[in-house]
């Protein structure tokens, strides 16, 4: 702009804001992140038509009793839709044992069983089928957990993308466990069991649109076996969740208003893989907010951290636990980072749909 | 590109040297001394105004300082009309639109790209215009739009998308042209009887592609102090610093805090590319209004590229609601907090206001980041 242009002086326009947008007539993708607006839909729709005091718990699993032996037992189903199927570090089958394997151990119960209902595309490649039956039946050796009942639906070309799967799980919680998000006490330590946002980078960069390679996998992992052993050790945990969708920040934000109380984090002490660390800071993500597919929270008392630390670090998918907060009741319901400069900020749900930034 | 392991097993202290705490302190130590009375200060740019408040970097300052958050968010200011018409373009039938990410949630007149998305119109992300001449490649029987907004560190990559697809003889690409250009909205709030501006840290990376001897005669002509300022806590701070020292000496001049990325002349091939393809125009802000010569329109040679010439999507009504203070909030007279809806009927999730919308919006960096209050 040359100095000889003249300059009209900025007249207020008054106040321009456009009508909201609720998104309430029709679905739209973020309503499947996993945040506030997945926690909307779920309160303003399916609670009010189905909701019981079962869904109401709002943990991972549901906790059901029978009056005769099993006692307690914990449920939950997970859906899988991830795109691309195969992904560095794993694939759809992988991920819908672990998922709902992951779920059920949450509440501390030895998963037992699944069940796996197959939605797929007319055209879909019967080799890539196979091969994502052979990781669900290592995945499920792995976890020790069987397959009992299952379901097969093909749509027509064009009404699901390639192959969707639903599994449900449930296990049998042992005597003396009781966890779950409402139980955080204040004084407890947070302790994550590795590195956070694997799987978000690892899955956005297989579908291609990032124009980068590096060698980021997937953490996804059925994580029973290592849960149980902690919790053998130390039943009186409070909270196990994995921070999936949504990320750590979404998961915390979660349990704190269920056991309303605050979460204290210190950045500098939760572990990110500098090259996960190096695509956020390219593409304008978050790492606190990105999913994870073989990471758990765990928050228990003081006195127990050191040992539970020890106990993760045992199992190859806890190698880098390590404590990242702690639990008070300064201020419930928020959960707050502490930075490296010592100032804080207060961590929310993730919104919507994560995007990129665009400079 | 591959991004290497440096150390795989990983980090827990995984700030950089421009984040390192003890330097900070450093800085932040020098502005307490410098510093003997109130100064107003505006960061233009919106990345600087995310990074201000993911760090917490306003809690560290000396209570002299007050920080005005600028219009630099491109998303916050790209017209009313511009989204329409991006709306209206996006559900003709055969048209892929393509996109950066933040713009799906912003709010239009009547519905967001989310919305028509939903509804049946095919809208892409892209992280780069050059995707959006590819995907028109693989998609002969379709038009493929791009979306192209941003300031002046997307027009070198927008205006290459055209170059490129004149080069392969493509039919079906053409951009929506929305880029907007930082000095003009400068002189607009500085020449504006409600200014309170008192120094400015001019956007680093607009200065990459740009440079800095834009400046000199804006720093002359409103007697006011410009540091080019980068985007990590040092380099935000350092910029402050800077200016602080040059509004505590009466200094009315341009700096250079970010020398490691912007020279004084810029890039001059993506300068060249620029005036290659593009040529200033008029252009609206949203919250802000119309202002001269601010925004980047493709030069004659090139305007069947334009979309908006090709869907003849010009002249849409539209319609904004009464019911925030984006405008005020984007020209720094108000503090998102100090709007009525802030917080409550507006939220990331339900933006009544596009600086709610992009993460590099004044609001909702201050949501994001727990600032209810100052």
């Amino acid at each position: 702009m040359s100095q000889t242009d003249p300059i009209k002086p900025i007249q207020i326009q008054g106040p321009v804001c456009p009508l909201p947008h609720h998104h309430t007539e029709t679905v739209v993708i973020g309503h499947g992140s996993g945040g506030q607006m997945t926690r909307d839909l779920i309160i303003n729709i399916f609670q009010r038509e189905i909701g019981n005091e079962f869904l109401a718990q709002g943990n991972d699993a549901a906790l059901i009793t029978f009056n005769e032996a099993p006692g307690r037992i914990a449920i939950s189903t997970d859906s899988h839709v991830v795109s691309p199927l195969f992904y560095p570090g794993g694939n759809i089958g992988r991920l819908s044992v672990s998922g709902t394997v992951n779920d059920v151990a949450m509440l501390g119960a030895v998963p037992a069983y699944l069940t796996a209902g197959f939605i797929i595309e007319e055209g879909f490649s019967m080799d890539s089928l196979k091969q994502i039956l052979i990781s669900m039946a290592e995945t499920c050796r792995e976890a020790g957990v069987q397959i009992v009942a299952g379901d097969t639906k093909v749509v027509e070309k064009g009404s699901a993308d390639g192959l969707f799967i639903n599994t449900a799980g449930f296990g049998i919680i042992p005597e003396g466990r009781h966890v779950g998000g409402q139980y955080a006490q204040p004084g407890d330590v947070v302790i994550i069991s590795g590195s956070i946002g694997d799987h978000g980078i690892a899955v956005l960069q297989a579908r291609g649109e990032l124009g980068f390679d590096s060698e980021i996998k997937s953490d996804v992992a059925p994580l029973n076996h290592m849960i149980n052993d902690l919790l053998t050790a130390i039943p009186q945990v409070h909270v196990l969740r994995d921070p999936t969708r949504g990320g750590l920040a979404t998961t915390l934000k979660e349990i704190a208003c269920q056991s309303q109380v605050s979460i204290h984090l210190e950045e500098e002490s939760i572990p990110v893989k500098q090259n996960v660390r190096t695509a956020c800071e390219m593409l304008g993500f978050d790492p606190l907010y990105l999913a994870n597919e073989g990471k758990v929270i765990v928050i228990l008392p003081q006195e127990k951290a050191d040992d539970a630390i020890q106990i993760l670090k045992s199992s190859p998918y806890g190698v880098m636990s390590t404590r990242i907060g702690y639990v008070s009741q300064e201020d419930p319901g928020n959960v707050l980072l502490q930075t490296a400069f010592g100032t804080t900020r207060i961590l929310d749900m993730l919104a919507g749909e994560i995007l990129p930034r665009i400079c | 590109m591959i991004l290497t392991t440096v150390n795989d097993s990983t980090s827990p202290n995984f700030l950089t040297g421009y984040r390192d705490a003890h330097l900070v302190q450093g800085v932040i130590k020098q502005i307490h001394q410098r510093i003997t009375q109130p100064w107003t200060i505006m960061e233009i740019c919106g990345g600087q105004t995310h990074a201000i408040m993911q760090y917490g970097l306003d809690q560290l300052l000396p209570a002299e300082i007050e920080l005005v958050h600028g219009p630099g968010c491109p998303v916050c200011v790209t017209s009313l009309e511009l989204i329409d018409q991006a709306l209206w373009i996006a559900q003709q039938p055969d048209v892929i639109f393509t996109t950066f990410g933040d713009m799906l949630r912003v709010p239009g007149s009547n519905g967001d790209l989310f919305s028509v998305r939903a509804a049946g119109a095919q809208v892409r992300v892209v992280y780069s215009p050059m995707d959006a001449v590819k995907i028109a490649q693989e998609n002969p029987d379709k038009q493929v739009v791009f979306f192209a907004i941003g300031f002046e560190t997307t027009a070198p990559a927008n205006a290459m998308s055209v170059l490129q697809a004149e080069k392969i003889g493509l039919e079906n690409f053409s951009i929506l042209p929305a880029n907007v250009l930082v000095p003009p909205a400068m002189h607009a709030i500085l020449s504006s009887p409600e200014n309170r501006i008192q120094g400015f840290l001019a956007a680093g990376h607009v200065c990459a592609v740009m440079g800095y001897w834009e400046y000199p005669p804006i720093a002359e002509k409103y007697q006011i102090p410009i540091t080019v300022t980068g985007f990590e806590p040092l380099d935000l701070l350092n910029g402050i610093l800077h200016t602080v020292i040059m509004l505590e000496e009466g200094r009315t001049e341009v700096e250079n805090a970010y020398t490691r990325v912007v020279s004084y002349e810029g890039n001059q091939s993506a300068q060249q590319l620029i005036n290659r393809v593009f040529q200033t125009v008029d252009r609206n802000w949203r919250g802000i209004g119309a202002i001269p010569k601010s925004g980047y329109g493709l030069h004659e040679a090139y305007k069947h590229y334009d979309a908006s010439m090709k869907f003849h999507s010009t002249g849409i009504q539209t319609e904004e609601s009464p019911l925030c203070i984006a405008g005020q909030v984007l020209q720094g007279l108000k503090k998102p907090y100090e709007c009525p809806a802030f917080g409550t009927q507006c939220t990331p999730q339900s933006p009544l206001g596009a600086p709610m919308v992009s993460s590099e919006g004044a609001c909702a960096a201050y949501y994001r980041f727990g600032r209810k209050t100052k």
